[in-house]
């Protein structure tokens, strides 16, 4: 067992991992942060995206103690202060971009990513970007429409 | 996944004495490597992350001309920063697996792992490239021996590697849809002294060159020169995405997309 720290939505957290200790496990099982899912664990659906020192991963393929030290972002860290819903996730209430809501936790860390890089990107661009995050509900369009909304409003 | 335990060391030698311990293994991105361990088609009991090794980062010009790009740089970083002096690498290291995969996978991973469907053993063979370790420099003609093989010895680390920027190059990947690695992919690249030619995700021996699309795009730079050639479907792979055939055809129409591009 080996001890980490890290930084999780704005406050310091710390705890005992194995080395074989995914990210996600960390996050889900230790922290009680279920909001970010495990789709595939294969690193192919985009369920588990998180963001480690600003940039999106899949917390399912990298260790927890490969993150000691970093600054996570999940998605109980994207609401507002008062708790409402961020930009973001309110564009995908608004426009129905989610369904079952299983992909969503991924889908709206990746769309943060996105837009933290490209705030005005193209439809093309926003297709593109998805590759990596499944959805089998949606058919994404509803998903790519809550992601341009979701760039007009920022 | 069975346990081990991870360390971290801060540069090559000490990530190289950690690796003489039995069952020690690198971890790179761990985008290959955590799959194939929860599968438990690795069980190594150590991992040494290279992750923190500060020399083994970032891209810079090599002192012989050409870039040299640390082991360790992510494929998120290699697009960004050889945008400018080798934009065809930089495509290449954009289009592999989607974001998440290129913000952590590197490319020493990808290399020392040579998948037979992988991107960079495609753009490495094509440039000519010289991979360095921390034992010795391998010419890229050398470093690929078959599937999943490399010339790497046990413990051996891949510390960065040498581009010669060539004066016209491009990549075309026909994306398999499911792993979104390549189908088939085929990179060319146009150097003063010849033109190169790799093809990867055709091969069941991994990355080759097609030293007849490279003779005639010698005599001849142009689509035309190649529109004839094509590639045995002997020794290709075939499976449910595409048949042997159907590759060989790929590996055609994609080199002379490949030159019109250029
Ligand atoms: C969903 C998905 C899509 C992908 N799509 C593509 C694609 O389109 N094209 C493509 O080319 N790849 C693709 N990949 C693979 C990806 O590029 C990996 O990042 C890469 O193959 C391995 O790099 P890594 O840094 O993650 O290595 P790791 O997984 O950490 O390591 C892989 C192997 O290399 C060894 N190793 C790592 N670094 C070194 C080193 N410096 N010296 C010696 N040995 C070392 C490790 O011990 C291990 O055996 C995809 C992966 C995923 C999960
Ligand atoms: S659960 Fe991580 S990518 Fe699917
Ligand atoms: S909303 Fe159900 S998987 Fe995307």
């Amino acid at each position: 067992m080996a001890q980490v720290s890290m930084t999780v939505n704005g406050k310091a957290v710390s705890g005992e991992v194995e080395g074989r200790t995914l990210l996600v496990q960390f996050l889900r099982d230790q922290l009680r942060l279920t909001g970010t899912h495990v789709g595939c664990d294969t690193g192919q659906c985009g369920a588990c995206v998180v963001h480690v020192d600003g940039e999106a991963v899949k917390a399912c393929n990298m260790f927890a103690g490969e993150a000691d030290g970093a600054e996570v972002t999940t998605i109980e860290g994207m609401a507002n202060a008062d708790g409402s819903l961020g930009t973001i996730q309110q564009a995908f209430q608004d426009h129905h971009g989610l369904q079952c809501g299983f992909c969503t936790p991924g889908m709206v860390m990746s769309a943060a990513a996105l837009l933290k890089d490209n705030p005005n990107p193209s439809e093309a661009e926003i297709r593109e970007y998805l590759e990596g995050n499944i959805c089998r509900c949606t058919g994404y369009h509803n998903i790519v429409k809550a992601i341009q909304a979701a760039s007009d409003a920022q | 996944m069975y346990d081990f335990e991870l360390v971290k060391p801060s540069s090559v030698a000490d990530a190289a004495a950690a690796l003489g311990d039995e069952d020690a293994q690198a971890l790179s991105g761990g985008q290959t490597l955590i799959p194939t361990m929860k599968q438990r088609l690795a069980m190594p009991s150590k991992l040494v992350s290279l992750a923190g090794i500060e020399e083994m980062q970032g891209v810079a010009v090599s002192a012989v001309g050409g870039i040299r790009i640390g082991a360790a740089t992510t494929h998120a970083t290699v697009a960004k920063e050889v945008a400018g002096s080798y934009p065809a690498l930089a495509a290449l290291a954009d289009g592999i697996g989607d974001p998440a995969v290129r913000n952590r996978g590197t490319i020493g991973g990808s290399l020392a792992n040579n998948d037979p469907s992988a991107c960079y053993p495609c753009g490495t063979l094509a440039s000519g490239a010289t991979i360095n370790t921390n034992k010795r420099a391998i010419a890229a003609d050398d470093f690929f021996v078959g599937l999943f093989e490399t010339a790497l010895e046990e413990g051996e680390i891949i510390t960065s590697v040498d581009f010669p920027t060539p004066s016209a190059a491009n990549y075309q990947k026909f994306d398999q849809p499911a792993s979104r690695f390549a189908l088939v992919g085929v990179m060319v690249a146009k150097f003063d002294d010849g033109v190169r030619v790799a093809v990867t995700g055709a091969s069941e021996s991994g990355v080759f060159r097609w030293s007849e699309a490279e003779a005639a795009l010698n005599g001849n730079f142009s689509a035309d020169a190649v529109a004839g050639l094509s590639v045995s479907a002997d020794g290709l792979i075939s499976d449910m995405h595409g048949s042997a055939d159907y590759r060989a055809h790929l590996v055609g129409v994609l080199t002379m997309r490949a030159v019109a591009a250029c």
